[in-house]
């Protein structure tokens, strides 16, 4: 283990550990610290990002924060990496995660016609959450399912061949799940 | 002392050979699931748990469930393929709950298969035999000689019925490999896996009396050895949309159960890299590589051996591999096809690589959003660990390598290979001025070898069948295949690969089998946003990495898409343009600030605004960009434009000319009008219009007041007597 933090002021870093370790819980402060065995622990960042956002759904600053301190780099690499890549949400997100596929196949069979439409329904842009904090909506490229274009995914559920028309009943499908 | 490797090897398959019998040694009846991301969107793990519990119910033993991962057949997905003892392998198409149903109780128990829900059928009858004929160049002018001009009309002259036997063409079954004489032609029998060697129309007729006519094999016509692709055909060769193609990379997708090792042995896994270790000559692997004329599958097309070599002189004794499976272009997935369905073929291929380039430490970069390809990259570097194929002294060679996996987040660019470094080490995934080249400093300064994951999954191909023979497979100056997802304004979907060189019209029209109904081929786009549009006149263009240049395009990493007269070419231009204005990473002017300008000029003329100047304007700005942006998104950016502006010109004219958008898909150079001869007054339209703006009193023809017009064309869609118009 290692056992100098190269936090300047010493005293405090038994407290700033125990904030960190709080706010990250122990199955993640685990991993950080597998990787901190490893070789280049630093290389490890995004994996653990990953996991975090698996864990909280999303990079709050508190999280970034406690990674900084806890694989001992700086916290504005750790910010600089989690805003850089796409699939780091820097926001809560919603109950329901709305991914369409923006990919070339969809596009050409009228995806965008059917984000236009979400949009509309749920009266937020891509990248954003409903007030209610029912939906977010967000918008990806190629799910791998040409075949079945225009694609989109309800927290990973499939519907294949949607049209601007279905939208709203798919919609009320899962206001009425959020609410049982 | 060399001897040892390969015993190791042998016991191993013996091993592999001993687990996978008891796996299947009692069983007569053989039923595999499709289990893939697009498999399972289809709804493939209902169907597997919905057999799991009618073999359980019907209490017998003799049934064998598994699951395979995927054919590229996307369109007709679940597919379900039932193997009976004597007879020919049947495969199902969107197969349900319903249908897993009449499956078990019609097929399997009762022997009728259902022929209205055969993959790409319905056919008419099954025959015992089918005689799968090699068509491809060098066994075709052979077996017309033989066979006379359709095989199908020599059984029947032979009077052998339709019952009995079939006759099927298919391309290259590399059995042309083994013998070099152009004087043969090569002849699968199916369901007995057997291949024959003809000569003669004497030996033809052997073959149908003896083998179609007695059930009897001609053993003096075998072909000996084995052949790249074979196992595939015994199972698909059927299917038009399958034996039109040379399955290389894919050979073994759909066959091989991707999450058994002892599964993968069985199709001569791990012997590419016995025969390699065997050797102890890293030198004989990059020969051998370069020898296939094997080029990088990931875009650019670098020769794959030159790349290893570089790798392999070099100084530094540290060396990395990466094998890149960021796999980004927005409308592909032939990589994740790979990974899912056959990963450790490309795990295999790794390792060759690795030996060959001296390096002890591989990493495959994989994007976060294909969960089931990680699990599957993940499970297979684990059973390879345990099987002592990866970690220390690999089969006794005294070669030691391991893989680790690191995930990408979404970035595009990092797919890009000086960014992809940035990404594993932990950083920004943004690119740096090459050279160096990452073959002399890359991952933490080191050599550096990056590959594409259908780069790898060749590789054992070409060791196990032969440089030469992978390189004749292809063109003069690229050996081997290509895999594309074909995808887009054509009838049949999928993973499709094919020798380079093949046409684009044998592959939108041969295999993807054509426009839709009603449509009218307009261009191909290939290489995603770093490519172009090929135009209807240029159908005929052999697909290769230099052609496709000429043509203003590029290969790219296989996305192709077919687009018809409704896609309008600006919108594509500017359908990627926005892909590339979101995803540069910023850090060079050029291409930050040349996508947006693009973008913008790109939105005047979609949006009626655009004026002739903004043509020129367009295109010095994509030379420039092209010419002065650091990495290749930068560089490829404006290729979209180019290709478009080169071969459809006229159509960017009619936007700014004549305010007109030929393909009506420019929202705002359209007119949605009512024909009052059409209209019966209704009112659906005035209903569903959520801008309010159709007037007209019931059973009267109405009005769209075209100032207040959203132009979402609602009413254009709920008109059922075609009475609204788009202008
Ligand atoms: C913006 C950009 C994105 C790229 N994306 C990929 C990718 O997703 N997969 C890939 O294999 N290569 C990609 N490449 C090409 C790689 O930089 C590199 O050339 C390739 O991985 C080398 O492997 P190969 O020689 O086997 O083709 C990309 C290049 C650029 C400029
Ligand atoms: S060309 Fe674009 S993506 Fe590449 S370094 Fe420059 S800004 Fe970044
Ligand atoms: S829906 Fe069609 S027929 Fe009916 S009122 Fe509208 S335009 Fe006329
Ligand atoms: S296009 Fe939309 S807004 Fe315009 S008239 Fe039709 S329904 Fe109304
Ligand atoms: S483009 Fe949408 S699934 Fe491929
Ligand atoms: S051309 Fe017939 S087997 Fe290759």
């Amino acid at each position: 283990m290692n056992t100098e933090p190269s936090v300047q002021s010493m005293d405090n870093w038994p407290e700033v550990e125990a904030t960190a370790r709080q706010v990250l819980g122990q199955k993640i402060c685990q991993h950080i610290e597998q990787a901190r065995q490893l070789k280049r622990p630093e290389s490890h960042l995004i994996a653990i990002l990953h996991k975090v956002q698996a864990e909280f759904g999303y990079l709050a600053p508190a999280h970034l924060d406690a990674v900084a301190q806890l694989l001992q780099v700086p916290v504005a690499t750790v910010s600089g990496v989690a805003s850089f890549y796409h699939y780091f949400r820097l926001h809560p997100r919603g109950k329901f995660m709305i991914n369409i596929c923006l990919g070339t196949a969809c596009y050409v069979k009228g995806a965008d016609r059917v984000a236009q439409k979400l949009m509309d329904e749920l009266g937020i842009q891509l990248g954003e959450t409903t007030k209610d904090g029912l939906f977010s909506l967000e918008g990806c490229r190629c799910l791998g399912m040409c075949g079945l274009a225009p694609v989109l995914t309800v927290d990973g559920d499939v519907r294949a061949e949607v049209t601007p028309d279905r939208v709203a009943s798919l919609l009320e499908e899962y206001v009425r799940k959020g609410k049982a | 002392m060399s001897s040892t490797v390969l015993e190791r090897y042998q016991q191993l398959a013996a091993r592999a050979e001993a687990l996978r019998q008891q796996a299947a040694a009692q069983y007569r009846v053989q039923i595999q699931v499709g289990s893939a991301t697009c498999e399972h969107a289809a709804g493939s793990q209902v169907v597997y748990e919905e057999f799991r519990k009618h073999i359980a119910a019907s209490g017998r033993p003799d049934i064998r469930l598994h699951r395979t991962g995927c054919t590229g057949r996307c369109s007709r997905e679940p597919i379900v393929s039932v193997i009976m003892p004597n007879s020919l392998p049947v495969k199902y198409q969107q197969v349900d709950r319903e249908l897993v149903h009449q499956i078990f109780t019609t097929h399997i128990m009762e022997g009728r298969p259902l022929l209205e829900h055969i993959l790409d059928g319905p056919v008419e009858s099954i025959a015992r035999y089918e005689l799968l004929c090699c068509q491809s160049e060098r066994c075709q002018e052979f077996l017309r000689q033989i066979w006379g001009p359709n095989p199908g009309a020599y059984l029947k002259e032979r009077g052998i019925p339709s019952q009995q036997a079939r006759a099927t063409l298919a391309s290259c079954f590399g059995a042309c490999a083994i013998s070099e004489t152009p004087t043969t032609a090569h002849v699968i029998v199916r369901p007995d896996k057997v291949l024959y060697r003809l000569r003669t129309k004497e030996d033809l007729d052997e073959v149908l009396d003896k083998h179609i006519g007695k059930g009897e094999i001609v053993k003096r016509l075998l072909v000996p050895g084995k052949t790249v692709g074979r196992k595939f055909l015994e199972l698909y060769g059927d299917v038009a949309f399958f034996n039109r193609q040379t399955r290389v990379a894919l050979r073994h997708n759909g066959i091989v159960d991707p999450t058994r090792i002892d599964d993968y042995f069985h199709y001569r896994g791990f012997e590419a890299l016995a025969t390699v270790l065997n050797r102890k000559d890293p030198q004989w692997v990059i020969q051998q590589v370069s020898r296939s004329k094997l080029r990088g599958r990931g875009g650019a097309g670098y020769p794959t051996g030159t790349k290893w070599q570089a790798a392999a002189s070099s100084k530094e004794r540290v060396r990395y591999l990466i094998c890149n499976a960021d796999e980004g272009d927005p409308g592909a997935f032939m990589d994740r096809g790979m990974l899912e369905s056959d990963p450790f073929n490309v795990i295999e291929g790794m390792i060759i690589g690795a030996f060959g380039i001296g390096a002890h430490q591989g990493f495959v970069y994989i994007r976060a959003e294909y969960p089931l390809a990680i699990e599957r990259v993940e499970n297979a570097i684990a059973q390879c660990r345990e099987w002592g194929l990866l970690g220390q002294d690999i089969l006794g060679s005294g070669f030691d390598f391991d893989i680790e996996i690191r995930l990408g987040a979404g970035a595009f660019v990092c797919g890009e290979e000086t960014a992809l470094i940035h990404s594993i080490e932990g950083q920004r995934g943004q690119p740096r001025v090459r050279p160096p080249y990452p073959t002399e400093v890359g991952l933490w300064g080191k050599p550096t070898v990056i590959n594409n994951v259908e780069t790898f999954a060749n590789i054992t191909a070409i060791i196990n069948y032969g440089p030469d023979w992978f390189a004749r497979v292809g063109s003069e100056r690229s050996g081997g295949t290509k895999v594309f997802a074909l995808a887009g304004k054509v009838r049949h979907t999928g993973l499709v690969e094919v020798p380079i060189g093949t046409t684009l019209r044998d592959i939108v029209f041969q295999i993807g089998g054509g426009m839709p109904e009603g449509r009218e081929f307009k261009a191909v786009q290939t290489g995603g946003p770093a490519g172009g549009c090929i135009p209807a006149s240029m159908l005929d263009l052999p697909v290769d990495f230099d052609t496709l240049v000429r043509a203003g395009s590029i290969m790219g990493s296989g996305g192709m898409i077919v687009l018809d007269d409704s896609d309008c070419m600006v919108d594509i231009a500017k359908y990627f343009m926005q892909f590339s204005f979101d995803e540069s990473c910023g850090k060079c002017t050029p291409c930050r600030e040349g996508t947006k300008r693009m973008l913008e000029i790109l939105e005047r003329i979609t949006g009626g605004q655009g004026t002739f100047q903004d043509l020129e304007r367009l295109e010095r700005l994509a030379r420039l960009v092209k010419k002065s942006s650091l990495c290749g998104l930068g560089r490829a950016a404006p290729n979209p434009i180019l290709s478009t502006l080169q071969h459809f010109r006229e159509e960017y004219a009619a936007h700014v000319v004549d305010r007109r958008c030929p393909a009506k898909k420019c929202v705002a150079l359209i007119q949605y009008v009512i024909d009052p001869e059409k209209c019966v007054g209704c009112t659906v339209c005035a209903k569903n219009c959520p801008a309010v703006c159709i007037t007209g009193a019931r059973r009267e023809p109405h009005l769209i007041d075209q100032p207040r017009c959203v132009k979402c064309g609602r009413c254009f869609e709920v008109c059922r007597f075609n009475a609204v118009l788009k202008l």
